[in-house]
């Protein structure tokens, strides 16, 4: 009958699902690849949201670099499964509380009666066409600009940061020293002889 | 058209779920920053809701904002993760007490 409440209610199960997974997993694999799943069911309510470019940026973006990096962390790092594990059942009744009145009070402040009707509508930002990409392309590029070169710096700033946490310095091969070359002085390479002292 | 209520019912359950996340999984920080992921999509998620709900694309922007600020943000904690491992030898929330007074 209604495919739209079927797909919604379908897909949010089954997000609900692997989110809980990936808190409960005793395995960090398990845990990355439910977080996967759940990147790509929430990509799948985006698009009944009229969010298609987003979605599609979520599984390109996420799946297919964040998650795969997180991966290569856990694949990296040799885990002791039992020791990550343990304090799991003395803290689960502080964060089931946490979840419930959590869970409790978002849902008490949202669960109120938000009208359908056009009132809400703000017509602030002029939209070019019906297509969601050109839209968002449009307004990024003119209200946003600067917000857009600023996340640009932020990713750079992150690509710096990155590296030069985790690059380790090379000792084996040799190499050049620029400020080092610069401050040598002329004692320390030219050594005057007399020829009394060859004698 | 599906009433705007359960959406935001489904994030606050997302929420709350990557809250708890972060106070079961103590002893393991990757599983902490995976929570603090899924807390960033349900954030994602309401920006999106009411985006749609008010025919509004701003909220999409900063989806898209939020997005790359993710990104920078996993990738430097995961570089953080690095070296915390190699200079501890695990990554237990628990001895990063270092600096402690």
């Amino acid at each position: 009958m209604n495919l739209e409440l079927y797909v919604f209610y379908l897909f949010s199960l089954l997000l609900l699902y692997s989110s809980v997974n990936v808190i409960i997993s005793n395995n960090a694999v398990k845990s990355a690849i439910h977080l996967v799943f759940s990147f790509f069911f929430s990509a799948v309510l985006w698009l009944i949201l009229n969010a298609e470019f987003l979605s599609v940026i979520l599984i390109l973006v996420y799946v297919g670099a964040v998650m795969v990096l997180f991966l290569f962390v856990v694949m990296m790092l040799d885990i002791n499964v039992t020791a990550a594990r343990e304090g799991f059942v003395k803290y689960f009744s502080v964060g089931f509380t946490v979840f419930i009145s959590m869970a409790g009070l978002l849902i008490l402040f949202f669960n109120r009666d938000f009208d359908d009707s056009e009132n809400n509508v703000l017509n602030e930002i002029k939209v070019v066409s019906d297509d969601n990409t050109e839209n968002l392309g449009y307004v990024l590029y003119t209200e946003y600009l600067l917000a857009f070169e600023i996340s640009a710096i932020i990713l750079l700033l992150g690509i710096i940061s990155a590296i030069t946490l985790t690059h380790k310095k090379n000792t084996i091969n040799k190499y050049q020293e620029p400020g080092e070359q610069i401050e040598v002085k002329r004692e320390d390479r030219v050594k005057i002889l007399k020829d009394k002292d060859l004698e | 058209m599906i009433p705007v209520t359960y959406y935001l019912i489904l994030s606050s359950i997302l929420f709350s779920i990557s809250l708890a996340g972060i106070f079961l999984n103590r002893k393991n920080i990757l599983i902490m920053l995976m929570s603090l992921e899924l807390m960033f999509l349900s954030i994602n998620f309401n920006f999106i809701i009411f985006g749609n709900y008010l025919q509004d694309i701003t909220g999409q922007i900063f989806v898209f904002f939020i997005l790359t600020v993710i990104a920078a943000e996993s990738a430097i904690g995961l570089a953080i993760i690095i070296v915390l491992y190699r200079a501890r030898d695990s990554i237990n929330v628990d001895d990063i007490g270092g600096l402690k007074g």
